[in-house]
């Protein structure tokens, strides 16, 4: 068996295992060894990683025709090239820690085994959305992981509100998969295929006209702005909390939420021939971008902060691919999959400390009892917010220096963006760590540090978000040698990368100096409000003004409410009606007639059916027989 | 033959056994089983249609003629895998209940003779012959207004049946000395366009009451919800694929002259059908009636395809019409265990049963993936195959057709939320029987298997599909 698909199965092995034996099995041998499988993954994966970076071809493997009918073919394929080997590296890597991490916090969970079989399945899934060699295989991953995201979300299934978060998320998502499918529809008819290889030559040799191209990179689009949760189909993202807190870090952070970000970088050669649909991404991206920071100032529940960041900063990703800035964008992606998961983590450990809060006004003081995840924490924040030579700095500023020069517009609104982040993100930080206790009594005998479980995760993806940005220093830190993440995706994106320019050395001191006055705008500002004046953040009563906006998430819940799901339940029930009375009732006058007549017959024969009906029978097969054979 | 002769005779002995009833219908309707396997085991999908057995009937022209190409093999393996399945659905009932074993077991010969038959007078008498055991079962042991139900699906599918007789007899009347009911004799009568559109209406009102396409629906709701589970099952399991065959094997080559006219309102009736019937899913809280309307939205988008007459139209609706019956027994065998053991199938009084019954719930959840077209699942390729070629005959029928995979996640999810998650309602959930045990586990076993190899049955029907849609074309090409 090859090395891809062994990748695949090892995650698959690991579900079939917590599934069928895992509930016979102690937590300690389930959860082992659900995260051996994927620590497989991820040794094989690195190695993978090592062939492509010492100039081996790109790896392809099919393993069966999955169907062949018609124009329709399609191969069960799986390639791992560059792009894909940074992806797997992410997922696997990042998967590994938070299967640790769980094992501890979800130490005597009902529904142990259960969770483990879900996070494998959902690892499989995410690696075949990656790895896959067509669009098809994509579409498959692309279904499964949101499976796994709508089981994962409605794990703890007594709470209605969960399902009802969970079925929202997978209903949202299957609008975006309509995009998606109908883009793979315009493929296939095109094109006579769904390889990515014979796709990308046919848009190349200018088969596909410019407007067909167009068309199927908005259907694209609308297939990313449900996984990665953009406007206007965002909504699902925030509810989506309701899940176990490594959920929130693994999928709706680190690897799932990114497939839309990666499905551009894919088809950079098809977007880069549609100018119109870039433009959309650009201004989805930057209006997602922007709204999500703004509602993210005013939420409370921790978990809800980072949820709202989460679309906040892939908005960001999709402004660096609106401008085509395609390695910029995976940067980012890979830098915010550390500190987001960092984030998340962190804040299940202080979930975690404090018995099930999630309330940042019922925090406070927590750096005193729980040093580790305060520090973990702390550098996830700046990280995010973009402290000079931490991770997040570095793949922010690419971006913006990218935008500046094709966007000046664009590149100040998103500074603004960066800026907001700055501020929600450290005024989380300062009320949940810094000032007093403000929890119960019961609650701050209870505080205590998380186990090595929980911490060793921390520490290792705080490194990573300390260094992330290291993958691809700026030419201005390196001594003109080119930036490595860039190098190291030219070859998949090809021409794809030449058209944009950077900004000369000059500006991009500027740009840099801009960017960090924002970040330090945000602290000075957010530290005399929390720590200065220790303000905490007001009830949910006192909210007054136009602050209620981005508190009440903009009402756009309330608004797709009252426009979509009431209609429909409207449309439902009128139809349910019309349909008794006008199509049935159609027929019951003719029936009410004919019964008549027939409960006259069924009264003469006084309800021996059954004998008469066998007579029938044998009657028939008589006449069948005597015809037959004579 | 086998196929028809041994339900039939084992339903004789059936109904009068008493309560070893059921285990002569399970055996032999195992028996059927081994002698499809046989059959399947040597078949060879580019021969053309084998086993051919033709012996002249009531006369000359009426010949009892039976054959099996790759169309009818999918529909006969759909019939036999089911027909054990449902048979073992309805062990749970305490009674003895001989004849109703044995009418199912007759259905199920009537249903491979409707599958094989290479005659028109011998498809029209195993289509009625088909008609009566259900009618029988959902009059006998259906509940509420059991009586005016199945009267109101017998008059609804006689009218529709006549009209196909007439149509069937007129074509031979056009034969050569009016001399054969042959299916090829009867496919090679030319008609003028406006002979053919009346032909094709008597053809297609069967058909369409059948499926059933929307207007024609008017019985399904009521008889799906009042039927007792076998009965369901059966419906919508395999006998309205019956329909379906008809529009493919009998309605499309026999008028090709007149398709132009009828594609368009197939296409859209059937597109039409697929929203509304799962607008009204969404708000229903019986579950049977959820399910019910699930199926009128998912049989318009297989006629849709069909209508289509493309190659990937016409296999994607077979393979549909295979993962369709799977699923649509998969979903009401739960249902039946959920109300049998909470005397009660309305969503607002259950809940929780995902506490109670782990293995249930996997089960169930899978059946409901399937049904819901999720990859990996036996929905996903037919459902693709389907859209795409309705996209591809016209972009906004495609698209509306789309939004079934938005409706069908809300109602499927619905249901399956509403029943199985929050707390429980019902006081216990007995764990399942063994007989429940290998229905489920063959079920979910089928969506897997063909969820993730759909190939291997479109490789059956591939070859006898080609041959169809070349019928059609030629003829159309004769006629231009």
């Amino acid at each position: 068996m090859n090395t891809l698909f062994l990748i695949l199965l090892s995650p698959f092995f690991g579900f079939l295992f917590s599934g069928l034996a895992g509930k016979y099995l102690s937590e300690k041998l389930t959860g082992w060894i659900s995260s051996l499988s994927i620590l497989v993954s991820f040794f094989l994966s690195v190695q993978i990683f090592i062939g492509l970076g010492e100039g081996q071809a790109a790896l392809e493997s099919s393993a069966f025709t999955f169907l062949s009918v018609g124009d329709v073919f399609v191969n069960f394929a799986l390639q791992a090239d560059r792009l894909t080997s940074v992806m797997m590296l992410v997922i696997t890597g990042i998967g590994f820690l938070i299967h640790v991490y769980s094992i501890s916090y979800m130490h005597g969970d009902a529904g142990f085994y259960k969770f483990f079989a879900y996070l494998n399945l959902f690892v499989f899934n995410m690696l075949i959305l990656v790895m896959g060699s067509n669009f098809l295989m994509l579409f498959f991953g692309w279904e499964g992981v949101g499976l796994c995201s709508y089981l994962l979300i409605g794990f703890w299934y007594r709470n209605a509100e969960y399902g009802k978060a969970a079925r929202k998320a997978f209903i949202m998502n299957r609008i975006g998969d309509l995009g998606l499918l109908i883009g793979l529809f315009l493929v296939i008819a095109n094109c006579k295929s769904l390889e990515y290889r014979d796709v990308f030559a046919a848009a190349q040799s200018g088969a596909l006209s410019s407007g067909l191209v167009t068309a199927i990179c908005i259907s694209f689009f609308v297939g990313a702005m449900g996984k990665s949760a953009q406007i206007p189909l965002y909504t699902w993202l925030p509810d989506a909390m309701a899940g176990p807190t490594p959920v929130s870090a693994l999928i709706h952070a680190a690897t799932m939420v990114t497939a839309g970000v990666y499905l551009v970088v894919r088809c950079n050669v098809l977007f880069e021939m549609a100018p119109v649909a870039q433009q959309l991404i650009l201004w989805v991206g930057l209006a997602t971008s922007i709204l999500a920071a703004l509602i993210g100032l005013k939420q409370n529940d921790i978990k809800k902060v980072l949820a709202y960041s989460t679309v906040s900063q892939l908005g960001l990703m999709f402004i660096a691919l609106g401008v085509g800035a395609y390695s910029a964008a995976m940067f980012h992606l890979v830098t915010h999959a550390f500190f987001k998961a960092l984030l998340f983590l962190g804040s299940g450990s202080v979930i975690h400390g404090m018995g099930g809060e999630q309330d940042i006004r019922k925090m406070g003081g927590l750096k005193a009892a729980m040093p580790i995840t305060y520090y973990t924490f702390l550098i996830g924040t700046l990280a995010i917010s973009g402290m000079p030579f931490f991770s997040g700095f570095f793949s922010k500023d690419e971006i913006l220096a990218m935008i500046f020069t094709e966007q000046p517009v664009v590149w100040f609104l998103a500074v603004c963006s960066a800026l907001i982040t700055g501020i929600y993100m450290f005024r989380v930080f300062m009320v949940t760590f810094l000032g007093s206790f403000r929890g119960t009594e019961e609650q701050k005998k209870h505080l205590h540090e998380s186990p090595a479980l929980i911490t060793f995760p921390l520490i290792v993806l705080a490194l990573l978000s300390l260094a992330g940005g290291l993958l691809n220093l700026p030419e201005l830190f390196t001594h003109g040698h080119a930036q490595w993440l860039k190098n190291w995706l030219s070859p998949v994106l090809g021409n794809s990368q030449d058209t944009l320019h950077h900004p000369s050395h000059q500006t991009e001191w500027i740009l840099m100096g801009i960017a960090v006055s924002a970040f330090l705008v945000a602290w000075i500002y957010t530290r005399n409000k929390y720590i200065s004046k220790a303000a905490v953040p007001e009830a949910d009563e006192e909210i007054q003004g136009a602050a209620k906006w981005p508190a009440g998430k903009f009402f756009v819940d309330e608004l797709y409410d009252g426009l979509f799901v009431k209609t429909a339940e409207k449309a439902g029930t009128l139809f349910a009606k019309t349909d008794n009375s006008v199509f049935s009732g159609l027929m019951n006058w003719v029936s009410s007639g004919t019964s008549y007549l027939a409960g006259l017959i069924v009264r003469l024969q006084n309800g021996r059916i059954q004998s008469y009906l066998l007579y029938m029978v044998m009657g028939i097969i008589l006449m069948l027989v005597l015809n037959i054979f004579r | 033959m086998e196929l028809i002769l041994i339900p039939i005779i084992t339903a004789v002995l059936a109904a009068w056994a008493g309560k070893w009833s059921r285990w002569i219908s399970l055996a032999g309707s195992l028996v059927t089983g081994f002698s499809l396997l046989y059959f399947f085991l040597n078949f060879n999908p580019s021969g053309g249609v084998q086993w051919q057995w033709d012996k002249a009937w009531f006369s000359s022209a009426i010949h009892f003629h039976t054959g099996i190409d790759g169309i009818s093999m999918i529909l006969l393996l759909l019939t036999n895998i089911l027909a054990p399945l449902i048979l073992l659905s309805a062990f749970n009932r305490k009674e003895d209940m001989p004849l109703l074993f044995a009418l199912i077991i007759g259905m199920q010969g009537a249903l491979n003779g409707v599958f094989v038959a290479r005659d028109g007078l011998m498809f029209y008498i195993f289509w009625e012959l088909a008609l009566i055991p259900i009618y029988f079962i959902a009059g006998l042991w259906g509940e509420g207004d059991r009586f005016k139900t199945t009267l109101r699906f017998f008059i609804y599918t006689f009218i529709g049946s006549l009209a196909m007789l007439a149509s069937l007899i007129y074509l031979f009347s056009k034969t050569p000395d009016a001399s054969s009911f042959s299916y090829e004799s009867l496919v090679a009568v030319k008609l003028s366009v406006k002979e053919a559109f009346w032909v094709g209406l008597g053809l297609l009102l069967a058909f369409a009451v059948k499926i059933p396409l929307m207007p024609f629906h008017g019985w399904q709701p009521s008889t799906y919800t009042e039927a007792p589970a076998a009965g369901t099952m059966l419906l919508s399991g395999i006998m309205l694929k019956m329909g379906l065959y008809g529009l493919l094997r009998w309605f499309m080559p026999m008028v090709p002259e007149a398709l132009p006219v009828f594609v368009p309102v197939i296409v859209a009736t059937g597109i039409t059908g697929v929203i509304y019937g799962a607008l009204i899913a969404i708000k229903q809280n019986d579950m049977k009636r959820i399910v019910a309307y699930s199926s009128l939205s998912h049989v318009g988008l297989i006629a849709a395809g069909i209508a289509v007459a493309g190659e990937t139209g016409v296999q994607g609706g077979l393979l549909q019409m295979f993962s369709h019956g799977v699923n649509a027994v998969g979903l009401f065998l739960a249902v039946d265990i959920i109300e049998r053991r909470n005397q009660t199938r309305l969503l607002d009084n259950l809940g929780g049963m995902a506490g109670q019954s782990r293995a249930f719930a996997v089960f169930f959840l899978v059946i409901v993936l399937g049904a819901t077209a999720v990859p990996f699942t036996n929905g996903f390729p037919g459902e693709l195959l389907l859209l795409k070629s309705v996209f591809g005959y016209h972009q906004v029928w495609g698209i509306l057709g789309g939004i079934t995979i938005i409706f069908c996640a809300v109602y499927m999810l619905r249901m399956y939320q509403f029943s199985m998650f929050g707390e429980a309602k019902g006081t216990s959930f007995p764990s399942l029987q063994w007989h429940e045990w290998i229905a489920l586990t063959g079920i979910v076993l089928l969506i897997l298997l063909f969820g993730l190899f759909p190939q291997k049955l479109m490789d059956i029907s591939a070859p006898a599909v080609k041959n169809l849609l070349l019928l059609i074309q030629n003829t159309k090409e004769v006629i231009s």
